[in-house]
């Protein structure tokens, strides 16, 4: 028998990094909130690696923070090692990445989440999910009947979770906990239908069974900078990461056993990233590949286990053993906990929109890697799109819905409610195409306002934001209107950084446009400097240097929003449009794209089905007219 | 929703040797049917795709001609509706009195372009090859009609194609150079990057080149004929044009105001222009037409520089030579029936030809000499071909991201910046031929690179 558990707004189902992102937000937006987990202790829990951050990622996290996410303050808090990736790459793919210690990162979150007023944590497994006209219901393993007006899923790994290692599976969840069993049933009773991808981990190896004098050392940067626009004080660095190499003698071991990995034998059904192959895949794709590099990470201050990145496996336990032991400086290792394969349930996020709503049933949102993606930055930036959406929506307001031009969470969502994924979607700086704008140096000016006004960020936050701004810009214009004469040691100096000498005077802000030429390269030619922190130097010389890269990413922003101002109704019966391709039409049927800008998005729709549903908006804005 | 069933002459106009009526839509099979009959008695209903019968094309119980209709079923026709095509013996009469026919019996007569909106909505063509057959309709000469061709066998999408794929490798390098900072990638080198800028580039110059040559044969050539007055200039515009166009006189100052003409000499199609003729003058009037003329030299691509070769040169025609640009002229010297008191010696740098316009003498040399001077002789008909203004403009506009690009990349400037520029290029082109950016760069990155946890 069910009993009664009481009635809630908002339910989130799975406490991730996406489920935590959106119990927090809907919390703090003052909605009752409860959010259940298969075991407490792995609240927030980080089954593979011990990371936050990495190319485009950290822009999310960066991001996440500006508008009022949790992720980046727990990050900066638990950080071992940080580094900003790409420097010397340009502003644009400039990343952090910071090694994280993840025992403490789970109970600083899970603590997070006990002290938020207006969010109850519970350990249970939901069963099953109905709607009747009091609202959702989420009905646990032991009987407990929640009553929710909007429901979150952010089932991550769980949902009929299957383990693979060689020859041996089993069902169960990441990291020896249970997988989530009957939910899958509820959904596809709710008429969601529901595909299996995979992912995987590598080994932990016990420290002190590794021989770093054969390894190469990685060192964290000199100088820190937070992921939280809100940490006060800069983490510091307290471990080094190490590289090896694979080389033939791990080749061999595995194309002789290649027959017993699930993948290849086809027992794995699952459809795996391909940004984030096995070793096993990486030697047998890239046949010609010399070598393959990986990296050894501590998981954390309290423990001595090493994290392999860069060595996942689904082949049997004992073959894993041999490849480890043919690296060097693995010889001896012992392995602590093997790698292996999981296999999972999740949607096609079309079925999605921008909100993370499900197009069919009001009140349901998706976000993580049940919605195919895969990363916890990722989940992270869909749990606290779906936790503002799903209490917004309870509170009577339009959904926040972030733009491409303005985010790379904004791409990330529509990227996936778009195009929809065919692996587990991974970010990457390359699917923005404003990449120039998307900086992780101006996440605060692209979404803090939008935070604030939403209610995440709080004022004081939110004033040290405009306050830093301004000197921003005061600072650029002062540079824009200050000239440098040319004189024997500037142009000593200039030379020696390999630019041409001065003859006449010169704009500091010209000088810095050169590509040569940095601002800090110009401080003793400058007495009028006022002494500024070291971000908001770094952001004056981007946004002079780019300037003019800066205003034509602006212009195709300004093209794609006149797209985007082109609505489709939502109602639009795509099988009564003449001249549409028949694959366009089911494909625009699927997606029902909000606007003319979200349909030349969609693949399967051809420009030629794009100026035929131009010319039917129009024909119908006439009609209407008349 | 069924649309009408069109019909239309898809022959050029003129004497060809065959005429083709195509009908296209869902009763194309069943209209073709009641003004075609086979000598076999086999009805068209009853034949499948991409076959033909022999025949009779019959109206008003009249035989019109012998035909060939040949049955194309959708999707597989050049519309993607069903089609018959209805060969017939060429020449206007004929083929118009089968069209007739055809509409007597229920077809609508075609838009221009109809069937090639039609095969474009259909996801027949993409957008190159869609504004190529535009073109073909309004083909002018045969030459034009070869490069039209050309473009449409997908030489212009196959050069498109290959920049394309040489600015998506660079992308997918950059974004695997950013988005994988940690993992081994030995394949990505700046010589690289470089080389395939340059390439990309290159080609897209290439490509844009084709433009002017394919306009001159699109459009046909502005060409000026000038001259000091009475030296022929009207004879030699009605010789070209063979017809009596400019008024011909022996007084002076005759034509003045600017006369224009398109003709075909050979495969070249000129629209001509008339002058007056330029002296020093006090009439009013006159010199109006003189100034017009003068104008009409700088704004044409061509220019037909009539002298009077029985006469030594004086100074209103030392005057005119000051005008011109050798590279652009074509000196023809008139009256060689006359006699000859000029010399090509009087003309250097300039091409010159010897004609009488009077007598017609001297065509084939001139026809010769305007393929020289206007680079039709130097063009592969066979070659890609940028064929509209459209076009052009987008692959300019690529190739000035990707200049941008191979600036940045040479200046020192940051992979990012040199990346967005490259990308820019990418969705020009893209947008071109009709193509969208989806998950191109990102699919790239992940075939040729191995990279990931």
């Amino acid at each position: 028998m069910n009993y009664d558990a009481g009635k809630f707004d908002v339910a989130v189902i799975g406490a991730g990094h996406a489920g935590i992102e959106a119990a927090l937000a809907a919390a703090r937006l003052g909605q009752r909130t409860v959010m259940f987990c298969i075991n407490l202790d792995s609240v927030g829990n980080m089954p593979c690696n011990p990371s936050i951050g990495g190319t485009a990622k950290g822009h999310l996290v960066r991001e996440l923070d500006a508008l009022g996410g949790e992720m980046g303050v727990a990050a900066d808090k638990t950080t071992l090692q940080s580094r900003m990736l790409n420097l010397g790459k340009g502003p644009a793919v400039h990343s952090l990445r910071a090694q994280i210690d993840r025992k403490a990162y789970t109970a600083l979150m899970k603590h997070t989440v006990e002290l938020q007023e207006n969010l109850i944590l519970k350990q249970a497994e939901v069963v099953d999910l109905t709607k009747n006209k009091d609202g959702w219901h989420c009905i646990t393993r032991l009987g407990a009947d929640y009553t929710c007006k909007t429901v979150i899923l952010a089932t991550g790994t769980f949902l009929a979770g299957k383990i693979f290692v060689g020859e041996v599976n089993y069902s169960g969840g990441p990291d020896g906990l249970f997988a989530a069993q009957g939910l899958s049933a509820a959904l596809e009773r709710l008429n969601i239908p529901l595909r299996r991808f995979k992912t995987g981990t590598p080994a932990r190896v016990l420290r002190s069974s590794i021989d770093f004098s054969k390894l190469e050392v990685q060192e964290g940067d000199k100088q820190i900078i937070p992921f939280s626009y809100r940490s006060e004080k800069a983490p510091e660095n307290s471990v080094v990461c190490h590289i090896s190499y694979t080389g033939d003698e791990v080749k061999e071991v595995i194309l002789k056993n290649i027959h017993r990995s699930p993948l290849y034998s086809g027992v794995i059904e699952g459809v795996g990233p391909r940004y984030c192959p096995s070793i096993e895949d990486k030697i047998m794709r890239f046949a010609d590949k010399k070598r393959h590099q990986l990296f050894i990470e501590p998981c954390g201050a309290d423990t001595e286990e090493m994290y392999l990145q860069g060595m996942s496996s689904s082949l049997p336990e004992e073959v894993q053993i041999a490849i480890y032991h043919a690296i060097p400086g693995l010889e001896n290792a012992q392995i602590m906990r093997n790698a292996y394969a999981i296999e999972y349930d999740c949607v096609d996020p079309i079925m999605l929109n921008h909100s993370l709503e499900f197009k069919d049933h009001k009140g349901l949102y998706g976000a993580g890697q049940f919605n195919g993606s895969s990363g916890y930055e990722e989940a992270a930036a869909q749990g606290l799109v779906a936790g503002i959406n799903a209490a917004r929506s309870n509170m009577g307001l339009e959904p926040l819905v972030l733009s491409r031009a303005s985010s790379y969470i904004g791409t990330l969502i529509d990227d996936l409610v778009t195009k929809g994924c065919s692996d587990p979607y991974r970010m990457m700086t390359s699917r923005s195409e404003y990449r120039l704008l998307l900086r992780q140096d101006n996440a605060d000016e692209r979404m803090m306002p939008i935070g604030y006004e939403i209610g995440l960020i709080d004022e004081k936050t939110y004033m040290a934001f405009l306050d830093r701004k301004e000197t921003k810009e005061r600072e650029i214009y002062r540079l824009r209107h200050s000239t440098v004469a040319p004189s024997e040691k500037i142009n000593a100096r200039l030379e020696a950084l390999g630019t041409t000498p001065l003859s006449t005077g010169i704009k500091l802000s010209e000088l810095i446009k050169r590509p040569e030429v940095s601002y800090f390269d110009l401080a003793e030619f400058d007495p009028c400097r006022p002494d500024l922190p070291y971000e908001v130097c770094c952001k004056v010389e981007t946004e002079i240097k780019y300037e003019g890269y800066i205003a034509r990413q602006q212009a195709q922003v300004e093209d794609m929003l006149k797209l985007e101002k082109r609505k489709l109704p939502r109602d639009t019966d795509y099988s009564l449009i003449e001249g549409l391709r028949l694959e366009a039409r089911e494909k625009l049927d699927r997606v029902r794209p909000e606007s003319i800008g979200q349909a030349s998005r969609i693949s399967g729709v051809s420009p030629s089905d794009v100026s035929v549903l131009n010319i039917w908006l129009e024909k119908k804005r006439r009609e209407e007219k008349q | 929703m069924a649309e009408r069933t069109i019909a239309a002459i898809s022959t050029p106009s003129g004497e060809g040797g065959i005429g083709v009526i195509r009908i296209s839509g869902s009763e194309a099979i069943r209209i073709a049917d009641r003004v075609f009959k086979s000598a076999s008695g086999k009805e068209l209903t009853a034949l499948s795709g991409y076959s033909a019968l022999f025949g009779h094309v019959i109206h008003n119980d009249e035989i019109v001609d012998e035909a060939v209709a040949t049955v194309f079923l959708a999707p597989k026709s050049y519309t993607g509706e069903d089609v018959c095509e209805l060969s017939c013996h060429g020449g206007g009469y004929v083929t118009k009195a089968v069209l007739r026919a055809v509409l007597s019996a229920g077809a609508t007569l075609a838009q221009p372009g109809e069937f090639t909106k039609r095969a474009f909505l259909n996801g027949k063509l993409d957008l190159t090859e869609a504004e190529s057959v535009m073109g073909l309709i309004a083909a002018k000469s045969r030459e034009e009609l070869r490069l039209q061709l050309a473009a449409k066998m997908g030489r212009t999408s196959k050069e498109i194609a290959d920049i394309e794929s040489t600015l998506l490798e660079l992308s997918a390098d950059f974004a695997a150079y950013s988005d994988f900072p940690d993992e081994d990638l030995e394949e990505l080198s700046p010589e690289n990057f470089s080389r395939l800028l340059k390439k990309a580039r290159q080609g897209l110059e290439g490509l844009i080149s084709t433009y002017d040559s394919g306009r001159v044969l699109r459009e046909g050539i502005k060409t000026a004929i000038v001259g000091k007055p009475n030296v022929g200039k009207s004879t030699l515009m009605n010789l070209l044009s063979k017809e009596e166009r400019s008024i011909v006189t022996d007084v002076a100052g005759t034509t003045r105001d600017v006369i224009e003409n398109t003709v075909n000499i050979g495969s070249i199609t000129l629209i001509l222009a008339d002058t007056a003729g330029i002296r020093a003058t006090e009439d009013l009037v006159e010199e109006v037409g003189v100034r017009l003329a003068k104008d009409r030299i700088g704004s044409s691509q061509l220019t037909l520089a009539v002298f009077d070769c029985s006469s030594p040169l004086d100074a209103d025609d030392r005057d005119i030579l000051t005008l011109l640009d050798p590279a652009t002229t074509l000196v023809v010297l008139n009256k060689s029936d006359k006699g000859q008191m000029v010399s090509e010696a009087d003309f250097t740098d300039f091409t010159t030809v010897l004609i009488s316009a009077k007598q017609g003498s001297g065509a084939d040399e001139l026809e010769k000499a305007i393929a020289n001077i206007s680079g039709i002789s130097r063009l592969d008909p066979a070659a890609a071909v940028l064929l509209s203004e459209r076009q052009r403009d987008l692959a300019t506009q690529a190739l000035s991201a990707a200049v941008e690009a191979e600036n940045l990349l040479n200046a020192g400037y940051t992979l990012d910046a040199v990346g967005v520029c490259v990308d820019e290029a990418l969705t020009h082109l893209y947008t071109l031929d009709g193509k969208r950016v989806t998950n191109e760069v990102a699919d790239e990155v992940f075939r040729r690179f191995c990279v990931g946890k």
